[in-house]
């Protein structure tokens, strides 16, 4: 079996994107199958509770 | 003040859905109150207490809908009434697709996903992409600032999952002709390309594009991936990939010098592929004896393209990197309006690797600059803000690009160094790159035009003249037309190359004299 | 094991009891009677514990009201010295298996709404549903209900009830939520399924009409007399949830006006606290936001076995309190998916394929996404003397949540 990442040149993409939705909408552009995560910092970005759902989540 | 109100015989609504109608109407201009409200008594008694009454409410029954409005004028109260249906039917609008907050969610929505593209903050970027290569995805990292031992850590899981991680800090790649971050739209062929930068990459792919051929993929590796820290993991990856994938004849690699003992690494294992690979590691030394025979050694982006399409189409001579007749007398031209004052090249970049290339071409020419990204330490801005001499400098750099937007995106930070370049009574040559394609601002040309014509105008009222030299990288195809940007900038008397590299050797002819003068 | 895993089974469990709660209203009986604990001059409330000088005005209102319906005092200002003295005790409603809605006041004297949950043994109860007292004021008229409950209605449908041998309720709350109500702020189905058992079970009783007529009457114009059922149920399912070791599934969303607080399965009896947050409402003719008070009452009960906002996109009828469109409401549902731990077998929703509503709110999932569960509500005004000026939804404080989760690992991740 090849490697995924082999497989990647000679698949059709399937993109998450996760962040600037402007990469999301220049692959719809190409006709790419995407879907747009409207990403926030984990736990709002409170390091003390990013620390403990390292442990518990 | 005046009041008004309209009761409708036998149309019930409940008192939740008359509260939402109730806040629609309060928000008019010049409302002072409104009610809307079934006619029970309490409610009837509610109407009293705010001054609305008389028969007609008293008569009003529980299933009779009354709505009663105080407003500033009587036409106020009027217009609200009149407009009661509206209200009483908006809440069908404003319909919208559900939103996917996370990572997790979007892989259950997607399960046959094989690629994730991060843009988060840098601190963030560990925890997603472990998620993602955990889930067999493969990563283009667009974020920067991701601390160098968590890069590792992520390329040697994917590595170990056969996963092919593209970044951090990866701007451009072009996967079976899907073009990712910034990327232009060029044809599909069968020459292949890796690098660390994005807009080394974009700069191959599109000169390939315009010389007529094509690109098979072009793997971006994130801008460490070639230092000995991370030991080239993604590059070797991409070379293996590309290696086995038929469509692509030839390889060629873009990058700034390599890390010492990753370069003997990488050289290694060129050594020993099946196809050729062109290598253009920009300002990288090697002895001839250390390329092996499947290595073809590139100094310049513009030798990498012509060497790479040499490999796929026999015809192709290798010419040199040169400027023509035609190209000369323009330069001695330009040079004849300057002011004796007038000596030196600003160059402003949006792209890196643009301004690094540039640095080469000038420094090899004997011309020494300075910049915030110098080829050598020693030649480094005591304040990027401050040119020295000839200058050229990274706009894209961390100063520049911290919490604001890129200047392939947002012109701002650019614009005001034109003008301050401008100003300076000692420069000539104003050196610029515009970068079309995916994601980049729709009209660069535009976004900076006002800005060039004013440092011109300066120029020519201290007695001189501004020579602007740019390269513009693009294609045909590009969403921005080409064309246009390039008739753009003709027309506002810049000298324009379709080459980073032709547009500095430019600059080197049209600072001969001037350098001979001073040294 | 890791902790992960035995929290993973743990939740298992706790959402196992939660979806397998069977509640049947057993009994209509007067407060002191059956509630544990409930005894001598004391008043229950809702939200976490409280004393008077830090009660919101709202609760100080409906518990003035309590006093006065009681006897205890001649008149609010003798009330006011009472309480202000601590001759009254004042404890919360979930500290004796009982939930109260707004200001959530319990006396002795007041039949309770008694709901046995079958699967488990346990009982809850919940207080009547009113649009007045429980809201603060406290004059006659708004005591003349609370009285007319105790001596007509509660009586009657208690002897009614009696006459039936109890009423299973998970098929009226099944049947409601495919009709359209969340049942938190929207129980129009619920209450007229209601209404239909309890009016042939009066008939049926030999009930003389004049207590018959009014009792009717009372049951078929009250379309939030289910609230109080439903309250009962929430509290009646989450109890027998409570207390497994590991579990960090939340069993307790409950407000004082002052104060929110969670309970945490895992974490017993213990409340994680954080101030009350502020409606985003719509407000009643002759009122505005001016004269809200914070967020109150025991009846985000509701969200925590998954009704309320948590089934608002099953409840088009009530979207306006959204101020928005169907689909948003859809998305807070879906959006609540994603802070819970499983979806209940029988609790379904039409709108969304007859999906199960979301059920097990998870405190580190909370903690991840930032998501914070969103509750239907009523506001009350800030000054105690005031009946209910508005509704809307609010979301749970995040603090409570992080609280809990620190709390958590405190406990078991040493």
């Amino acid at each position: 079996m090849k490697d995924k990442d082999q497989e990647l040149l000679l698949e059709k993409l399937v993109v998450i994107n996760v962040g600037v939705s402007g990469f999301a909408d220049s692959l719809e552009q190409q006709e790419v199958e995407v879907i747009q995560v409207d990403w926030s910092p984990p736990a709002g970005g409170d390091e003390e509770m990013i620390d403990l759902l390292e442990k518990l989540l | 003040m005046a009041s008004g109100f309209v009761i409708r015989k036998n149309q019930y609504y409940d008192s939740v859905f008359l509260m939402g109608v109730n806040k629609r109407l309060s928000q008019a201009e010049g409302v002072l109150q409104t009610a809307v409200l079934m006619g029970s008594d309490k409610n009837k008694q509610l109407l009293v207490d705010i001054g609305i009454g008389g028969d007609e409410i008293t008569k009003a029954n529980p299933n009779d809908l009354i709505v009663a409005v105080i407003g500033e004028s009587a036409q106020v109260v009027e217009s609200v009434l009149r407009e009661l249906d509206h209200a009483l039917h908006a809440f069908e609008e404003n319909l919208s697709g559900p939103r996917i907050h996370s990572l997790e969610d979007a892989i259950a929505e997607k399960p046959h996903a094989n690629l994730a593209v991060l843009s988060i903050p840098g601190e963030y970027v560990l925890r997603e992409a472990r998620k993602a290569l955990e889930d067999g995805l493969n990563l283009f990292i667009f974020s920067s600032n991701v601390p160098i031992e968590g890069e590792l850590e992520l390329k040697e899981l994917a590595a170990e999952k056969g996963l092919l991680v593209m970044g951090p800090d990866c701007g451009t790649s072009i996967l079976g002709g899907t073009g990712i971050g910034f990327a232009n739209v060029v044809n599909r062929g069968s020459i292949g390309a890796i690098g660390p930068s994005g807009t080394g990459l974009q700069e191959f792919t599109c000169q390939i594009h315009n010389a007529g051929y094509g690109i098979s993929h072009a793997i971006g590796t994130g801008s460490h991936d070639l230092s000995d820290e991370i030991g080239g993991i993604t590059t070797l990856q991409a070379l293996e990939a590309l290696e086995a994938n038929a469509q692509t004849k030839v390889i060629t690699i873009i990058a700034k010098p390599p890390g010492v003992a990753t370069l003997a690494l990488l050289l290694e294992r060129i050594k020993g592929c099946s196809k050729p690979v062109v290598g253009c590691f920009l300002g990288a030394r090697m002895e001839t004896a250390e390329w092996g025979d499947t290595l073809a050694w590139a100094p310049t982006i513009d030798h990498a393209v012509l060497s790479a399409i040499q490999h796929v189409d026999e015809k192709q001579e290798l010419a040199k990197l040169t400027l023509t007749n035609q190209e000369r007398d323009l330069a001695t031209n330009a040079r004849a309006s300057w002011t004796p004052e007038q000596r030196y090249v600003r160059g402003l970049f949006a792209g890196g690797t643009f301004c690094y290339q540039s640095q080469l071409i000038l420094t090899e020419a004997s011309i020494m600059t300075h910049s915030n990204a110098p080829l050598d330490p020693k030649n480094s801005l005591a304040h990027p803000d401050k040119s020295l001499e000839h200058t050229l400098i990274d706009m894209g750099d961390e100063t520049y690009t911290f919490g604001k937007p890129h200047p392939m995106i947002d012109s701002t930070m650019r614009s005001k160094r034109i003008l301050s370049e401008g100003r300076d009574p000692s420069v000539a040559v104003l050196l610029l790159d515009f970068i079309l394609g995916y994601n980049a601002s729709m009209d660069p040309v535009g976004d900076l035009l006002d800005a060039i014509f004013e440092a011109k105008q300066m120029k020519q009222q201290q007695g001189g003249e501004l020579t602007v030299v740019a390269s513009i990288c693009g294609t045909d195809k590009d969403p921005q037309e080409l064309d246009l940007q390039e008739k753009l900038l003709r027309e506002a008397g810049v000298i324009v190359f379709h080459s980073n590299a032709k547009a500095s050797l430019f600059c080197c002819e049209l600072l001969k004299p001037v350098q001979e003068s001073v040294s | 094991m890791d902790i992960k895993q035995k929290i993973e089974k743990a939740n298992k469990e706790t959402v196992g009891r939660l979806t397998s709660g069977d509640p049947v209203l057993v009994d209509i009986a007067p407060a002191g009677e059956v509630i544990p604990g409930l005894e001598g001059m004391m008043i229950t409330h809702s939200g976490p514990p409280i004393e008077w000088g830090r009660m919101c005005g709202a609760q100080q209102g409906a518990i003035i009201g309590m006093v006065l319906y009681e006897g205890w005092a001649a008149n609010p200002d003798e009330a006011r010295a009472m309480l202000e003295k601590d001759k009254i005790r004042l404890e919360p409603n979930h500290h004796h298996d009982a939930v109260g809605p707004m200001a959530g006041t319990i006396s002795p004297t007041a039949p309770v709404w008694v709901v046995e949950n079958r699967a488990f043994g346990n009982r809850a109860f919940c207080r009547q549903v009113e649009g007045r007292q429980q809201f603060g004021e406290f004059n006659e008229d708004a005591l003349d209900g609370l009285r007319q409950w105790r001596d007509v209605w509660a009586p009657t449908l208690r002897e009614a009830l009696q006459k039936m041998g109890g009423l299973e309720l998970n098929p009226i709350i099944i049947q409601a939520l495919q009709m359209g109500d969340e049942l938190h702020n929207r129980h129009s189905a619920s209450s007229s399924i209601f209404a239909n058992k309890m009016a042939i079970a009066i008939s049926e009783a030999d009930i003389p009409k004049e207590r018959a007529l009014p009792t009717l009457y009372y049951l078929v114009g009250h379309n939030l007399i289910f609230l109080g059922l439903a309250m009962a149920c929430g509290k009646a399912i989450t109890d027998p949830a409570s207390g497994i070791e590991y579990s960090t599934v939340v069993t307790a969303m409950a407000r004082n006006g002052t104060e929110f607080g969670i309970r945490v399965s895992g974490l017993g009896n213990e409340w994680y606290t954080a101030q009350a947050p502020v409606v985003d409402g719509l407000y009643l003719p002759g009122y505005s936001a001016g004269d809200a008070g914070l967020d109150m009452g025991d009846s985000a009960i509701a969200e925590t076995v998954g009704w309320g906002a948590f089934s608002l996109g099953g409840a088009p009828g009530i979207l306006t309190l959204v101020g928005g469109t169907p689909e948003d409401a859809l998305e807070h549902t879906r959006e609540m998916r994603k802070i819970t731990t499983s979806t209940h077998p029988t609790y379904r929703m039409p709108a969304l394929g007859f999906a199960g509503t979301s059920v097990g709110i998870d405190i580190r999932k909370v903690v991840q996404t930032n998501i914070n569960p969103i509750i239907d509500t009523a506001i009350a005004h800030k000054d105690p003397g005031y009946p209910i000026i508005g509704a809307g939804l609010v979301r749970a404080p995040i603090d409570c949540f992080k609280g809990a989760l620190i709390a958590f690992g405190q406990k078991y991740n040493n």
